[in-house]
C-alpha cells in the first residue's frame, strides 16, 4: 500500500488541549518526503507546538516558497490557511498578507536554497522591516530536489555524497538575522525536539520577526561522513547555549531551579521564556555578544544552538507603519469612503 | 531495562492478543487474512489443525479471543473473530483431501477415550493421525458430547456437528456408541496402553429450597432438560417459565423454552447483570428474544398447590464486597417477591461426577471431587490415565477442552513411547519479513476504520417457531471481507534493529498511536511514565532496544500498536521491519528439543 492516510484510530487516553483538539487534529496530509527526512520532524514539532499553545487552526497562515522544506506546510496544520508562493518569494507574500490582516499568526517556512540563495534579498528585507512572523528555515545544506548539490549554507570544506569538497564560504542565516534586526533568533536541530518545540512556541508567541534556523539532515543526499549537516555531525558538534522552557501566562511554573541558573524573559503577551543555563554564561539579550559568540564557536567548528537573542520589548512593522488595527476585510464601506464632508475637512486642514 | 529478546518464545506470541488468549492458540490473524482473500479452505484448515471444530466453534465458542482483541482497545468493538471462523467453515470447498492420512502401518498402541465430546475427539484425532488405534466409548447414539446434548440446535445445527465429528471419525477412530462405561477398573483390565477420560461435568447443580421435591414434576435441571430437548424427548414447555441462573446454560434454557411454547419466559439471577457468567452476546440474544433478565433475587421457596407448581418466592439482595474483594449477597430487607410460573429450569452451575470410577482403583481425587492431575501433562495419579475437558478441572468451555485434548495427546504419545512427559515438544515459530517494495507489504496494512459488522439473522418470529431453525445466517463474503479488514494483523510484528537506527525520529513522528519513544533507559516503572504516551496497560510489554549511538534506547509500548507498518515505511535505514510471526502449537508425535 503506498502512502495511505494515517489511520484515524486513536488511543483511548489521547490528550486533548483546551480547545478539545487532539494533536492529530493539527496534522496535515501524509508526507511525501524521503523516509527519515529531518523536515518531517520539524513538521511534527510545529504540530506539537500549536497543539500545546491551543492555537485555533484557522488563526494560522502558513506560507512557503519552493523546495523540499516548502512542501512541508502541506504536512502540518491541515486546517490552516496556506500559500505556496514562487521560489524565494515567501517573505514578500507574507508581508503583504500580514499588512492586510494582522489578526493571523504568520508562519513562514523556507529552506536554505529558498532563503539563502534565490530569496536572500526577500529574507533580508523581511527581517529588517520587522514583519511579525515566525520564519522557519529547514536547513540541510543541499538542494535535495535537484539531487544534492551544495547549497549556500553548506560549510566550506564539507564533502558532498560523492566526496567533492565545497570551496565556497557559507552564509549563516542566523548571523544575518541578528545583524538585520530580527528580535527573536534561534538555532536548533530537527533531531532534538526537546529543544525545538519550546523554541517554536516562543517564536509563535513573539511580536516581531522571529527567526529559527533548524538544521535538518537530508538523509538521501547529506547524511554521510564529511557532511557537516548529518545526524551524527550535528549531534557531535551541537553547542547549546541554553535550554528553553516556554510557559504560557496561565500556567504555573512548577520546575525549580538553582539561583543563577535561570534567566526569565517575559514577552509582550505575558508568556514567559525560562532559559536554563547550559555551560557558559550566555546573555541572550545582547545582540553584539550573540554575534561574537556565534563567530567564535563557528571558527572552532561548533554549531551554536538554543535561543541566541531575544528582545522582549520588540516592535513590529505595524507600529512602524502605523497601520490600521482591523484586518482590511473587516473595514466596511463607510469607514473606507467617509464621504464629502471628510474630504472637505481634510482639504480645509491643508489650506 | 534490558533489551527485549523477541526471540523468546512468548514475547511476540503475547503481542498477538487473540492467539495468546485462545486456549488452543489458533493463529487468528493468519486465518482472517486468508478468509479476506477468499481462501476459505486454507483458512478452515488452519483452524482445523489448531481448534479441530471450526464450524462448531465459529457458532458457539466462548471467544476468549474477542475481549483480548487489540481492536477493542482502540475502537468500540473487537473484530468478530468467532463469526469469521464460521465464514471459512460455511464457504470452504470440499476439504477432505486436505485432511491428514493416518499411516497404513499402525504402531500397535491402543488408546481408550471415555466420552465422545470435544476433548476425547481431539485426543482421538491427534493420535489416530500418527498411527495409534483409538477407541471412543460414549453412552449417546452419536458423537459430540455436550456440544450435541446441551447446545440448542438453533445455535448449532446437527449437520455441522455431524460433518466435523465425521472428519475425525473417518480418519479411522473406533467408535462405540450407547456404551455406558461403569467401571474404570474394568477398563484398565482391558489392557489399554492409555486411557483418556473426557466425560465432562455432567451433573447440573441442584437448588434445594422448600417445595423442590413436592413440585418436582415441574422443575427441571437445565442441562438434563436441554439434552431431552435436543434428543426430542421434551417437545413443549408450559406458558410461564422461570429460568434460574445467569450462565450460558441459563441463556440456552430460556431461549429454548421461548421456542417450545413458553410465552412468558424470564431469567432470574442472584448476582447483578454485569457479574453474570453468561457471555454478553448471549445475554443480548436472550433480551432480543423478549426474555427479561431479573437480577439480585435469591430463590427462597417453590410455591405449589398439591405438587402443581404455582410460583417461586425470591428474596431481594444487594452485593457487598469485603476488603479482599469477595462478594456476599445481603438481604435488602424489602418484601419478598413472588413470581408466578408453571415451570422452572435450574441452570445454576454444573458439577463433575465420576460414579463409574472406583475410589479404590488408585486414582486420587481432591476435596472438590476432581481428579488430582499434573496441570502440564494432564496425567492422573494412575500413570496411564489422563483427563481433559470439563472432567479435568471443572466446567470451562469447548475451546479449553480442545486445548486439553491436544496436550493430553502429546502426553499419551510420550507416555507410550516412554519419554519424559514433562519435556514437551516446542511450538513451531517463524519470523519472516513482509517487505515487498518501498511501500509495499505482503499484508494489507491500511487500517480499516469501519465498525464491527452485525451478523445477519433470520426473522426472529420465524425462528421462535422452530427450535431447529438456525437463527444466524452468517456473514456473506462481502461482509466477511469488510469485517476481516478490521483485523489489525497483530502477528505482523514490528521488529527493530538498533544497529541500523540513525535516530532521525521518523518513526516517532509518524506513529498514529504514539507508541514509540526514544529516551534514556531506566527501570520499567519509571520508563512507563516517561513515554510519549504513558504506558498504563501493565499487561502489555515494553519493547526496549539496545543502547543507541546517543546513549538513549528505543522503547515501544506494545499496547495499542496498530501494526500499520508506518514506522517501517518511514524508516530510512530499515531499522524497523514488519515481520510475520507464525506460531503453531506442537502436535502429538513431535519430539521435544534436546537439552
Amino acid at each position: 500500500m503506498t502512502y495511505f492516510a494515517k489511520p484515524k484510530l486513536l488511543r483511548p487516553d489521547t490528550p486533548k488541549n483546551a480547545l478539545g483538539y487532539t494533536r492529530r487534529d493539527y496534522e496535515g496530509a501524509i508526507s511525501s518526503l524521503c523516509a527519515g527526512c529531518g523536515h518531517d520532524s520539524i513538521s511534527a514539532a510545529v504540530v506539537q507546538a500549536c497543539f500545546d499553545l491551543d492555537i485555533q487552526p484557522h488563526r494560522v497562515a502558513k506560507l512557503s516558497g519552493i523546495g523540499c522544506s516548502s512542501k512541508t506546510p502541506d504536512y502540518f496544520l491541515g486546517n490552516s490557511h496556506g500559500f505556496n508562493t514562487t521560489h524565494g518569494r515567501m517573505p514578500s507574500v507574507l508581508t503583504g498578507a500580514a499588512l492586510a490582516n494582522r489578526d493571523l499568526i504568520y508562519l513562514g517556512v523556507s529552506g536554505d536554497g529558498d532563503s539563502a540563495s534565490i530569496g536572500i534579498g526577500q529574507f533580508a528585507h523581511a527581517m529588517r522591516r520587522g514583519v511579525d512572523m515566525t520564519y522557519l528555515v529547514e536547513n540541510n545544506g543541499v538542494y535535495g530536489l535537484t539531487k544534492g548539490q551544495f547549497s549556500a549554507t553548506a560549510d566550506k570544506g564539507s564533502k558532498n555524497k560523492r566526496g567533492v569538497v565545497n570551496t565556497d564560504s557559507p552564509i549563516d542565516l542566523v548571523a544575518l538575522a541578528l545583524q538585520l534586526g530580527a528580535t527573536y533568533v534561534a538555532r536548533s536541530f530537527s533531531g532534538d525536539k526537546e529543544q525545538l518545540i519550546p523554541l517554536i512556541k516562543g517564536a509563535l508567541r513573539h511580536r516581531g520577526p522571529a527567526f529559527i534556523d533548524v538544521i535538518s539532515p537530508c538523509v538521501t543526499f547529506n547524511n554521510h561522513a564529511g557532511s557537516t549537516k548529518s545526524y551524527d555531525y550535528v549531534r557531535e558538534h551541537n553547542d547549546a547555549v541554553n535550554r528553553l522552557d516556554f510557559i504560557l501566562p496561565r500556567d504555573q511554573i512548577e520546575a525549580s531551579y538553582a539561583p543563577g541558573e535561570l534567566r526569565r524573559v517575559v514577552q509582550h503577551d505575558g508568556s514567559i521564556l525560562l532559559l536554563r543555563k547550559v555551560k557558559t554564561d550566555y546573555d541572550p539579550s545582547d545582540r553584539v555578544g550573540a554575534m561574537n559568540h556565534l563567530q567564535e564557536r563557528h571558527a572552532l567548528g561548533e554549531i551554536v544552538t538554543g535561543l541566541l537573542f531575544v528582545d522582549s520589548a520588540s516592535e513590529s512593522m505595524h507600529r512602524h507603519l502605523n497601520t490600521v488595527e482591523k484586518p482590511l476585510n473587516q473595514l466596511h464601506d463607510a469607514y473606507l469612503c467617509p464621504g464629502n464632508h471628510a474630504l472637505a475637512a481634510l482639504n480645509a486642514s491643508l489650506r | 531495562m534490558k533489551p527485549t529478546d523477541i526471540g523468546a518464545p512468548d514475547y511476540l506470541h503475547k503481542v498477538v492478543d487473540c492467539q495468546w488468549a485462545c486456549p488452543a492458540h489458533t493463529p487468528v490473524p493468519e486465518y482472517i487474512r486468508l478468509t479476506a482473500a477468499g481462501r476459505y479452505s486454507d483458512a478452515y484448515m488452519i483452524n482445523w489443525h489448531s481448534n479441530v471444530f471450526p464450524g462448531i466453534l465459529g457458532r458457539v465458542c466462548d471467544r476468549p479471543c474477542e475481549p483480548a482483541c487489540r481492536r477493542g482497545r482502540v475502537d468500540a468493538e473487537p473484530v468478530a473473530i468467532c463469526r469469521l471462523k464460521r465464514v471459512c467453515a460455511d464457504l470452504k470447498d470440499d476439504i477432505r483431501h486436505l485432511l491428514p492420512k493416518p499411516p497404513a502401518q499402525k504402531n500397535l498402541k491402543r488408546i481408550a477415550c471415555i466420552g465422545a465430546g470435544p476433548a476425547s475427539l481431539t485426543v482421538a484425532r491427534d493420535l489416530v493421525a500418527i498411527g495409534y488405534q483409538v477407541s471412543v466409548f460414549d453412552s449417546g447414539k452419536s458423537p459430540g458430547g455436550m456440544m450435541r446434548s446441551q447446545i440448542p440446535k438453533f445455535r448449532l445445527p446437527d449437520s455441522v456437528l455431524d460433518e466435523e465429528c465425521g472428519y475425525i471419525i473417518n480418519l479411522g477412530v473406533d467408535m462405540h456408541y450407547e456404551h455406558w462405561v461403569n467401571s474404570l477398573r474394568d477398563v484398565l483390565a482391558e489392557g489399554w496402553d492409555a486411557v483418556f477420560v473426557g466425560t465432562g461435568a455432567p451433573r447440573g447443580r441442584e437448588c434445594e429450597v422448600p417445595g423442590r421435591l413436592e413440585a418436582a414434576a415441574h422443575i427441571h435441571i437445565g442441562i438434563d432438560w436441554l439434552a431431552n430437548v435436543s434428543f426430542g424427548h421434551t417437545t413443549k414447555t408450559e406458558k410461564r417459565v422461570i429460568v434460574l441462573g445467569g450462565g450460558n446454560t441459563a441463556m440456552d434454557c430460556c431461549r429454548s423454552a421461548r421456542r417450545m411454547g413458553g410465552e412468558d419466559v424470564k431469567v432470574v439471577v442472584r448476582s447483578g447483570f454485569e457479574e453474570m457468567k453468561a457471555s454478553p452476546w448471549e445475554k443480548e440474544d436472550a433480551i432480543n428474544e423478549g426474555i427479561p433478565i431479573l437480577n439480585m433475587l435469591v430463590p427462597l421457596e417453590f410455591k405449589h398447590d398439591n405438587g402443581k407448581l404455582t410460583g417461586v418466592l425470591f428474596e431481594k439482595v444487594r452485593a457487598e464486597y469485603d476488603a479482599k474483594g469477595r462478594r456476599s449477597l445481603l438481604p435488602t430487607g424489602e418484601p419478598h417477591v413472588l413470581m408466578e410460573c408453571d415451570e422452572v429450569l435450574i441452570a445454576i452451575g454444573q458439577e463433575n461426577s465420576f460414579p463409574w470410577i472406583e475410589r479404590d482403583v488408585g486414582l486420587e481425587f481432591d476435596k472438590w471431587g476432581l481428579p488430582v492431575l499434573n496441570p502440564a501433562t494432564l496425567q492422573s495419579s494412575l500413570p496411564n490415565v489422563f483427563f481433559g475437558g470439563d472432567a479435568a478441572f471443572g466446567p470451562k468451555n469447548i475451546i479449553t477442552a480442545v486445548a486439553h485434548g491436544h496436550e493430553a495427546a502429546i502426553s499419551i504419545d510420550r507416555f507410550c513411547r516412554k519419554r519424559d512427559l514433562l519435556r514437551r515438544p516446542s511450538p513451531l515459530t517463524n519470523l519472516v519479513s513482509q517487505k515487498m517494495g518501498i511501500h509495499e507489504w505482503s499484508y494489507d496494512n491500511n487500517v480499516s476504520e469501519e465498525s464491527r459488522k452485525k451478523v445477519p439473522i433470520k426473522a426472529r418470529e420465524m425462528t421462535l417457531l422452530d427450535i431447529k431453525l438456525e437463527l444466524e445466517i452468517g456473514f456473506d463474503p462481502f461482509l466477511a471481507c469488510a469485517e476481516a479488514d478490521r483485523c489489525l494483523n497483530c502477528d505482523i510484528a514490528t521488529v527493530f534493529t538498533d544497529k541500523a537506527c540513525i535516530e532521525c525520529d521518523a518513526c516517532v513522528d509518524i506513529c498514529p498511536t504514539e507508541c514509540i519513544t526514544f529516551t534514556a533507559n531506566s527501570e520499567e516503572d519509571d520508563l512507563r511514565g516517561r513515554l510519549k504516551a504513558p504506558a498504563k496497560n501493565l499487561d502489555q510489554a515494553l519493547y526496549v532496544s539496545g543502547t543507541l549511538k546517543t546513549g538513549r534506547v528505543m522503547v515501544k509500548d506494545e499496547n495499542i500498536c496498530l501494526h500499520c507498518g508506518m514506522c517501517a515505511e518511514r524508516c530510512p535505514t530499515g531499522a524497523w521491519d514488519m515481520r510475520k510471526y507464525f506460531f503453531k502449537t506442537a502436535a502429538a508425535g513431535a519430539e521435544a528439543p534436546r537439552k
